[in-house]
């Protein structure tokens, strides 16, 4: 979010899904979407039968690949150089946009020098490309009319993962893929709500609709609604900040709303310290978890089925969510528990139904102000929608014009991971998803079918690498890294490339969690999940 | 069109044209979706000055047509048809998942069958229920190719097509495998197009009918493509989920988790009250007594350690509604901007 709103404005896909189908050349870089997005992997698979390219660029052997017309297997971490070769073959062939970086954008000169230094040869070596590699994507990019671009937690999730998004973007607005249908840069979200979240302003440095906390007029303006004297000034911290805190003995409190913070956040061993030791662990959730277990006090929630509101989907469409079925035993609305913990800490918030809040919402959210839930019964409408007669947005900057007028080029230079493979550690773990299971397995696992189909982890190792530690397919092994050890099936697969390892964490019994580095992006505070270094054993 | 004048634009179907008139012309092959596929021959149509019948799913309207729907040779030829099927299958509406719901169903109803008059094929392949989700019963498939449209051309799968000849042909999976060993990800776009009981939900089996459920239009609690969901309900138990048509995003389609990851809500491990911590172990008390220690311990830590002490991590899946609130408590009750969730990035 960090990197795109550091560069075109906001913090969402700039395009639509359904706007994928008409695509010329579709670029997918870090995201396993027939397994994480399917139904967005139908609309790719749907435009290749029309004619679109595909064009994937991962370290595994995804199954999108069946559909790609190439598949760039760089290596986990090289994404920067790999971008900026790129875009260097772009500048030196003369194929970027030089009408709309002209008019459109800032910074140009600063990118062609850095990414000057980033040859085809030299970023070849960083990636495990070959450099006409490089220059083949590079033309089929270049010399495309126009080019979709698509990525998730494989762009995000690395120390470098706001610099990987910044390259992302840089590489539209070098190509002119901006403010267009069927373009633009388009990070899919991985959870029904993440972008709501995000929208409504459950970070530590915004209000709803992405107005800044540190601004005072922003303050006053909540101040005002809210009817409270003096909201807080300075930014609040992130939960890689709010962990180390409680082993500081800053934090005594913390109030989690359906997070499995043991099963998601790396490192688990110092997630799981620091819950021993904070004073008033509040956990709401719709399940008792590895989580909830350690909680002072518990309260139950209702679930997505059971409950009225809306969700803001990965294109910035504000969709109804409708009660099916009445929540079990006590469970409650979330909106509800916390607004009565509110009125009993002095402070009524006076709510009655979801869509009272909703009216709020949209009375201090100026980019959601026309969303009404009447007029979302049927169709969701996607955000920017200022007043009631707005259509929505269905891609964004379609005038060339971004919130901070221009868009700007954030050059970046290539870093490798926080941690390497070494003599001691010799494989890269990265992690991810699999069809059949989701997140932290708290609800695929308690629905019927699916442990059939998928019933524990296992970890990818490619055949030269199990050859050589006398692993076979289906054997268990440990896995180890600095942080932790794990007992794991063996997937012997050319999924991955040699030297590189893939898991998940679905699975408590054997959760890639355990292993991975609590390393994280400066400035996103996004851990690096997708690197780390491990050594295996059999078991 | 039966006598009515009705004016369209170029190369509209004849099907189109009636649908869109509210003229009744049955169809079992076509959808909407898949568009025509030319198979079943149930929308056949007289068309002056044409010869034979004509397939409405795939003939272009034109200039002065002068078209009947349901003539005595049409509707003959129709009952004929639906006949033919019936005698090829097992279609046994007593116990079938599809009764309600089934296309082939509502045309012998429209046209009166009550009884099949030709003697019943001989037909009993072994039913596939390899799938944990999906039960495939061929006998009851009527060749009308919309799964194998859908599986190669909506969600692009490309796990099931045509097999074999003649008596024999019938749907397969890859090269002939049970579905459960097939390359199949199990999305369940067969089962929505199916016309039939020939492709059914398993985990849906015996647990109530089309017209036993109230269905509620709602978005799909997985990732974040919210796709827009139908819960079909009974007696406050969510039996299936199917995926909404003809609307964003997903325009019907979903997958494997959107369609069956449903029953997490019924499951016997949902917290079902409060607990509390009291000598190092949860205990179940009421919403007071667990809102009252909270509340009141908060403000004791807001008092002694400061707003910034305390911190908030909201939720991903949760409504914007709900996340409003955690947003506004933290900064305005609590006093700090310590609020954060999963997904900076």
């Amino acid at each position: 979010m960090a990197g795109l709103a550091s560069t075109l404005g906001a913090g969402a896909m700039t395009n639509s899904i359904r706007e994928i189908e008409d695509v010329p050349v579709i670029f997918v870089i870090g995201s396993n979407t027939t397994e994480s997005h399917p139904v967005v992997s139908y609309f790719m698979k749907r435009a290749v039968k029309k004619g679109s390219r595909l064009i994937v660029a991962d370290p595994r052997r995804i199954d999108l690949t069946r559909w790609a017309t190439r598949h760039f297997q760089h290596r986990v971490g090289s994404d920067i150089a790999f971008l900026n070769a790129v875009m260097n073959e772009i500048i030196r062939n003369g194929w970027h946009d030089r009408d709309f970086i002209e008019k459109h954008t800032e910074g140009f000169e600063q990118l062609r020098e850095t990414v000057s230094r980033y040859t085809p040869e030299y970023a070849g070596e960083i990636c495990g490309l070959r450099a006409d590699e490089i220059r083949e994507l590079a033309r089929i990019l270049g010399t495309a009319e126009k080019v979709g671009l698509f990525y998730t937690l494989g762009i995000t999730e690395h120390i470098t993962g706001t610099d990987n998004v910044r390259s992302c973007a840089n590489l539209q607005i070098l190509l002119g893929n901006i403010g267009k249908a069927s373009a633009g840069v388009n990070p899919l979200r991985g959870q029904n709500n993440v972008q709501g979240a995000c929208d409504m302003g459950v970070l530590p440095d915004v209000y709803t609709g992405y107005q800044k906390a540190a601004f005072p007029d922003v303050r006053r303006k909540f101040e005002a609604a809210w009817g409270i004297e003096k909201l807080p000034d300075g930014e609040g911290t992130k939960i890689p900040a709010m962990f180390d805190g409680i082993h500081h003995g800053d934090v005594r409190a913390l109030y989690l709303i359906g997070e499995n913070v043991v099963m998601s956040e790396p490192n688990q061993a110092h997630t799981v310290s620091a819950l021993k030791k904070v004073d008033l662990l509040i956990v709401q959730d719709i399940f008792m978890n590895e989580t909830a277990e350690h909680a002072h006090v518990i309260l139950p929630a209702a679930c997505f089925a059971e409950t009225e509101g809306t969700f803001t989907n990965t294109e910035r469409r504000v969709q109804r969510v409708r009660k099916a079925v009445e929540p079990p035993g006590l469970a409650r609305d979330d909106w509800w528990i916390t607004a009565e913990l509110a009125r009993r800490m002095g402070y009524d918030m006076g709510y009655t139904s979801a869509e009272q809040i909703w009216e709020e919402i949209r009375s201090v959210t100026p980019s959601m102000s026309g969303i009404a839930y009447r007029r979302i019964d049927h169709k969701g409408l996607q955000w920017p929608c200022t007043d009631e007669q707005h259509s929505g947005t269905c891609y964004l900057y379609c005038d060339n014009v971004f919130p901070c007028g221009k868009a700007t080029f954030r050059p970046a230079e290539w870093k490798p991971p926080a941690e390497v493979p070494d003599e001691e550690y010799p494989f890269v773990l990265t992690t991810g998803r699999r069809l059949w299971q989701y997140h932290t397995g708290t609800q695929t696992r308690k629905s019927g079918g699916f442990n059939d189909i998928c019933p524990e982890e296992m970890i990818e190792v490619n055949p030269d690498d199990a050859r050589g530690l006398d692993i076979r397919d289906g054997d268990y092994v440990f896995v180890f890294s600095r942080r932790g050890r794990l007992k794991v099936k063996a997937w012997v697969t050319d999924r991955v490339t040699p030297g590189l390892c893939f898991m998940t964490f679905h699975f408590s019994e054997a959760c890639a969690n355990v292993v991975t580095n609590n390393a994280f992006d400066p400035i996103a505070g996004t851990a690096e999940y997708k690197a780390c270094a491990i050594r295996l054993e059999r078991a | 069109m039966d006598g009515r004048h009705i004016q369209t634009v170029d190369g509209n179907t004849v099907l189109n044209v009636a649908r869109q008139n509210r003229i009744y012309i049955p169809t079992l092959c076509y959808h909407p979706k898949t568009r025509q596929a030319g198979k079943c021959r149930m929308c056949v149509v007289e068309v002056e000055r044409m010869p034979g019948l004509q397939t409405a799913c795939s003939l272009a309207a034109r200039e002065g047509m002068v078209i009947h729907t349901s003539t005595q040779r049409v509707v003959e030829t129709r009952k004929m048809i639906v006949e033919l099927l019936l005698a090829n299958g097992k279609h046994n509406c007593i116990a079938c998942e599809a009764n309600g719901a089934c296309e082939l169903q509502e045309v012998a109803y429209r046209l009166g069958i009550e009884k099949p008059s030709f003697p019943i094929a001989e037909r009993d392949m072994p039913v596939d229920t390899s799938c944990p989700m999906i039960i495939r019963d061929m006998n009851k498939c009527i060749h009308c190719y919309r799964c194998v449209n859908g599986c190669n051309n909506i969600v692009v799968n490309e796990v099931l097509e045509m097999g074999y000849r003649g008596s024999r042909m019938t749907v397969v999976c890859d090269t002939d495998k049970p579905m459960g060993e097939s390359s199949c990800v199990v999305c369940g776009e067969c089962v929505q197009l199916c016309p039939t009981g020939a492709l059914v939900e398993k985990k849906a089996m015996g647990k109530g009918r089309e017209w036993d459920t109230n269905q509620t239009r709602t978005t799909c609690p997985y990732c974040g493509v919210g796709c827009q969901i139908r819960l079909h309900v009974r007696d406050n138990e969510i039996i299936k989920v199917t995926g909404e048509e003809n609307v964003e995003p997903n325009f019907g389609t979903l997958c494997v988790k959107g369609r069956f990851g449903y029953d997490f809500v019924h499951s016997p491990h949902r917290l079902r009250k409060p607990l509390l911590r009291k000598n190092g172990r949860l205990e179940e008390v009421s919403w007071d007594a667990a809102l009252d220690f909270t509340a009141e311990k908060l403000l004791e830590i807001k008092k002694t350690s400061g707003p910034g002490s305390i911190v908030g991590i909201g939720c991903a899946r949760s409504t914007n509604e709900s996340n409003y609130v955690m947003m506004k408590f933290m900064r305005a009750v609590v006093g700090t901007n310590n609020v954060d969730h999963c997904a900076r990035t």
